[in-house]
């Protein structure tokens, strides 16, 4: 990951940037500059505002201070610049739509007109199967699929239009370890093979611990941004939360203990 | 007994001139069997079914208020579906409070509708037909209108056809690709209005789920290929619109049980087959 491969600038840059809601600030005085291929995992309790930072990016949240640029230029709603993948949420059986179709919709979903899909779309889409592993099931009912399968359907999807930046809201919750691996891993080649820099909120940092260069840690009206060695450890959290708090590393896996049992019921939960 | 059961269900005699007499309630009814399976497809996945039945009691209500005031029932019927529309479209984009609202507005219409029938002066036959339909009560140029906006939704289905599904399946990625889901979901909310305004004056404000739902929930059962399902859903709009007709005419009996039932037959057959499909592949 060359930082001067953007020209310094990164490709993501947030100055400033603060949000309350309800009369709760979320986080205030947020800097950070993402550069081309770097993986950031965004963590923190339920209710620190992971999920209305990446709002924020896709510019359909506005801030109440400062401002996120990709590219040098402010975002805006519906910019096709950035690839999302959402929370996994199982599409129900009997919709009718295949995998590839799923993939299709990041193809050309957002066009309105005669819904026909030419012979360079249809290639586009082939194309986008086979780069996510999915031509066996990429015919099948998508209701009939499994969580994995569908995830993996929806990195395509995203990846469709050839983005900028990529942002992932929990995109492993509930797939077993196989698919975590799997879909992890994809956004890990999309990273090193073109460059995006992905953004990854999740609650549990150790499925991507040995791809992520930098960490945000969001809590309640604070934050940190370092590398996982620089933000995961005793001191650094509990200065954070002001409560103690113990980071323990065990064969491989990071464990965040005695988080403030208010802070959400992920309060036991790993980093 | 039976024999005069019969004849009153059906009857053939003299078939050739009344097909002519109804030539025009026929390509209404194809029109409508067609946009209704269509439309139904998006009606299922955004979960509307609950709202079309909303909107069918206030298209009712306009109608009938039309019919007390003496001015165009089609016209009415088009306010009242329209207005129930948008309201559920700008204050029900959560479920459960679209639930709530369409709760509270389809008795409030209903009851309108009923007031304004026993208010009216005219025939009864008039009356009950916005209830359980009147299709062959609607004059030509009438039926000109119901084609015509027939078929504009029909074509609007097909430019948004794309946009609309991303939103239906996913409606926070599709906005994050730039797809305009507000205007979406009320422009969908408009064809819907318009299209229930159609059917109540076809089959009737009580059963325009017969050709708006039903058909759609067969294709469904029977295949999830995104070509396929609005394809047979289509088809078997068609069917029960055009063939309820056709049985229909010799008797004396109204149309919509006609309608009605071959689209519920059609509907079990595919029960039928899905069941056993699913089993075949498990």
């Amino acid at each position: 990951m060359s930082p001067s491969a953007d020209g310094g600038a990164g490709i993501l840059g947030i100055r400033g940037a603060a949000l309350a809601l309800g009369g709760r600030t979320l986080w205030s005085g947020l800097d950070l500059v993402l550069r081309e291929g770097e993986f950031l995992a965004v963590l923190g309790a339920n209710g620190t505002g992971k999920t209305s930072l990446l709002r924020a990016i896709l510019g359909q949240q506005r801030l109440d201070a400062g401002h996120i640029e990709l590219d040098g230029r402010p975002v805006r709603r519906g910019d096709r610049r950035i690839g999302y993948v959402p929370q996994q949420k199982l599409i129900q059986p009997g919709t009718p739509m295949r995998g590839r179709d799923l993939i299709g919709l990041g193809v050309n979903g957002h066009r309105f007109g005669p819904p026909l899909t030419t012979r360079v779309e249809r290639e586009r889409i082939d194309g986008l199967v086979a780069a996510v592993g999915a031509e066996r099931y990429a015919d099948e009912p998508v209701g009939n699929l499994s969580g994995g399968e569908q995830q993996r359907l929806r990195v395509g999807q995203a990846l469709a239009g050839d983005p900028r930046l990529l942002l992932c809201d929990e995109p492993l919750i509930s797939l077993d370890l196989q698919h975590q691996r799997g879909v992890s891993g994809l956004l890990d080649a999309r990273r090193r093979e073109h460059g995006t820099p992905v953004v990854f909120v999740t609650h549990d940092v150790n499925p991507v611990l040995g791809m992520v260069d930098r960490i945000l840690y969001l809590a309640a009206g604070g934050y940190r941004i370092g590398t996982p060695d620089e933000v995961l450890r005793s001191e650094v959290l509990t200065e954070l939360y002001g409560t103690p708090v113990e980071v323990i590393r065990s064969s491989g896996r990071i464990i965040v203990a005695g988080l403030p049992q208010h802070s959400d019921h992920h309060a036991e939960h790993d980093a | 007994m039976t024999v005069d059961l019969w004849s009153r269900m059906f009857s053939f005699e003299d078939y050739g001139a009344l097909l002519q007499l109804v030539q025009n309630s026929i390509i209404a009814g194809a029109v409508l069997g067609i946009v209704g399976g269509l439309i139904g497809v998006f009606i299922l996945q955004r979960d509307m079914a609950f709202a079309v039945h909303g909107i069918s009691e206030l298209s009712f209500a306009g109608a009938a208020g039309a019919l007390l005031l003496g001015v165009n029932v089609v016209a009415g019927s088009l306010v009242g579906s329209l207005v129930a529309a948008l309201i559920i479209g700008l204050l029900g984009s959560r479920a459960r409070d679209r639930n709530s609202i369409i709760g509270v507005l389809m008795p409030a219409g209903l009851g309108l509708g009923i007031l304004f029938l026993a208010l009216y002066p005219g025939r009864s036959g008039n009356q009950f037909g916005l209830l359980t339909g009147q299709i062959i009560a609607v004059d030509s140029p009438q039926l000109g209108l119901l084609i015509g906006i027939s078929v504009l939704v029909l074509v609007a289905l097909l430019l948004v056809w794309r946009p609309l599904t991303f939103d239906s399946l996913d409606a926070d990625v599709a906005a994050a690709r730039g797809v305009p889901g507000r205007w979406l979901s009320l422009g969908f909310m408009v064809l819907l209005g318009l299209i229930v305004a159609v059917s109540v004056q076809i089959i009737g404000a009580l059963l325009v789920m017969a050709l708006l739902v039903t058909p759609a929930a067969a294709a469904l059962r029977v295949s999830s290929s995104p070509v396929l399902v609005p394809v047979l859903s289509m088809l078997f709009g068609f069917v029960s619109a055009v063939g309820g007709i056709l049985l229909a005419i010799g008797g004396s009996l109204p149309i919509s049980p006609y309608i009605t039932t071959i689209s519920f037959l059609i509907y079990l057959v595919c029960r039928v087959l899905g069941a056993r499909r699913s089993r075949v592949r498990s």
